[in-house]
């Protein structure tokens, strides 16, 4: 081959990927373009005020409403609880894998964790209306388990996989030099995870929680069969709640194209969007605080 | 060396890697407020021989010992032990420096909080640590600093506070200096001298220089075995052993 044709095919595949990238840049930018897009038709007709500060989702009404406020809650209650259950079990496991399980138990756990990212997310609703709910339910003494918890716990289940997974390889890739000094001074091997290891691989941690919460603020299905949707505002882990991804799963189905509903939902499809943005941007702003501490 | 106090020594010691065996039937003694210098060519022995003192390999699973190892007349190895209490009498200063992702003040503060260390002891002893690292000067309107931002002599000098902030009765250093510039290196054998006064220093290094410099005794190892140890003056001008003249002399290495 000579070096006429080499620097050709050089030119040709950096104009393939060019394209390529340029194309997935394109597709995030029409994506967003187009909800905008819809996101203004709808604040013609609604005052953005009465979106944000209403407390009632009632689009089919004879007066109909769009007040964001229970959704917007529903979806938060159902994250926060889904991260208090999966932050600590999902950074144990890790821990527990990458410090103290041995080579073979190592082996056996890691794919076995990341088998259950595999189970398709109606298995797991499913799981919610036969299992989690009814049990939830049965505890609480209460008529029927489809709540706020449920959605929690099964979403917990969800994000597990993919915390546990980069949150183990975060700790996996301290380097043996910080824990060999911190046994140098005497720590035992407990001190050494929470106040050397840990904090060394918070970067990467915190990075597998974001990834968590982006699946937990964004997942539908498990949510929408586990929680009940009952679109009154939500008054607490026991109560059915109605998450934003539910509501547009639920409702875009049956929508007459281009009405104010229409447009109400790509409206609070953008408060969706804002919502894991924020969450990844503060993942962001952590990251790079701790990343402060380590050499470049 | 009979004359002096032992304060660190092993009887018959034998150490394997999985199938190799690295130390072989090693019997030396480190006496008391010296410099004692670990030479040989690598793969001797000599930075495992240093990390079975403070029982590093414990952290490897197919290290397997036989033989003792004694602290004045404590036994090392005794299974009625607490390790992290050997880790706190025997200190070490690691081969690259290793401060932990953390500041300063909080890279020496780990210890003493491990330790058990009151709260209002802890940022005397940290000056303290870092004065007598010949630290203080250049880092005492920061401490706040991250430790990863020091060049690397200085990192060095606070692993080097680090340790002796928990006043261990024992330095082990595994080639401290290999990673620095001369300069720091000079910085650092100057610190040697000044902590030999309260601490028993054992010192592996491949610099012969270095040993001359900074240490009292010398043992030189090879494959595993110990073949010569003696005062470092009599062991480099007047070597016994035909394998030792030729290291020293830079026959092999």
């Amino acid at each position: 081959m000579n070096t006429r044709v080499r620097e050709r095919y050089d030119a040709v595949f950096k104009l393939l990927f060019k394209t390529t990238g340029m194309l997935v840049i394109a597709v995030l930018g029409g994506i967003f373009l187009m909800l905008v897009w819809n996101t203004v038709a709808f604040f013609i007709k609604v005052s953005p005020v009465d979106f944000i500060t209403g407390t009632q989702w009632n689009p089919s009404g004879s007066q109909a409403s769009y007040g964001i406020l229970p959704l917007v809650v529903s979806t938060t209650l159902v994250t926060i609880g889904a991260m208090l259950i999966a932050i600590p079990l999902g950074i144990g496991t890790a821990a527990f894998i990458s410090e103290y399980a041995g080579k073979r138990l190592k082996n056996f756990l890691k794919p076995a964790v990341e088998m259950l990212a595999a189970i398709p997310s109606v298995a797991i609703g499913f799981l919610g209306i036969v299992v989690v709910g009814p049990g939830i339910a049965a505890l609480t003494g209460q008529p029927n388990g489809l709540n706020a918890l449920n959605g929690a716990v099964l979403l917990a289940v969800m994000a597990l996989p993919t915390i546990v997974t980069i949150a183990e390889d975060a700790i996996n890739a301290v380097p043996a030099s910080y824990r060999e000094a911190s046994y140098g001074v005497g720590a035992n091997r407990w001190q050494t995870l929470v106040f050397v290891t840990i904090p060394a691989a918070a970067p990467g941690i915190i990075a597998a929680i974001m990834l968590g919460v982006g699946r937990a603020i964004g997942e539908t299905m498990t949510v929408l069969m586990a929680t009940g949707n009952v679109s009154a505002f939500p008054k607490g882990f026991f109560h059915s709640v109605r998450t934003i991804t539910a509501t547009i799963a639920i409702e875009m189905g049956e929508v007459p194209y281009q009405t104010t509903h229409y447009f109400a939902l790509f409206a609070i499809a953008a408060v969706l969007f804002l919502m894991t943005l924020a969450a990844n941007l503060a993942g962001e702003y952590f990251v790079n605080r701790f990343r402060k501490y380590h050499a470049a | 060396m009979t004359e002096e106090k032992i304060k660190l020594s092993t009887q018959n010691l034998n150490l394997w890697f999985g199938n190799k065996h690295v130390l072989k039937n090693i019997n030396a003694a480190f006496a008391e407020n010296k410099v004692t210098a670990l030479i040989g060519p690598s793969g001797c022995g000599k930075s495992t021989l240093l990390r079975s003192f403070n029982r590093m390999h414990d952290l490897t699973p197919d290290a397997r010992i036989e033989g003792k190892l004694f602290l004045e007349s404590l036994d090392l190895y005794d299974k009625n032990i607490s390790v992290t209490q050997v880790r706190k009498r025997i200190g070490m200063v690691f081969q690259k420096a290793n401060p932990f992702p953390k500041s300063i003040y909080d890279n020496i503060n780990y210890g003493l909080k491990i330790n058990d260390i009151p709260q209002g002891d802890r940022k005397g002893i940290v000056e303290n640590a870092l004065k007598e690292s010949y630290l203080w000067e250049e880092v005492k309107d920061e401490l706040n600093k991250p430790a990863t931002r020091l060049s690397g002599g200085q990192q060095q000098r606070l692993c080097i506070a680090r340790t002796v902030a928990l006043r261990p009765e024992i330095i082990l250093m595994d080639e401290p200096c290999s990673a620095l510039d001369p300069i720091s290196t000079l910085k650092i054998e100057d610190l040697i001298h000044s902590l030999k006064d309260k601490y028993t220093i054992v010192i592996v290094t491949h610099n012969m220089q270095q040993a001359q410099r900074v240490s009292d005794k010398t043992i030189f190892m090879y494959l595993g075995d110990i073949i010569e140890e003696a005062d470092t003056a009599e062991l480099f001008n007047n070597p016994q052993k035909e394998l030792t003249q030729n290291y020293i002399s830079g026959h092999f290495g």
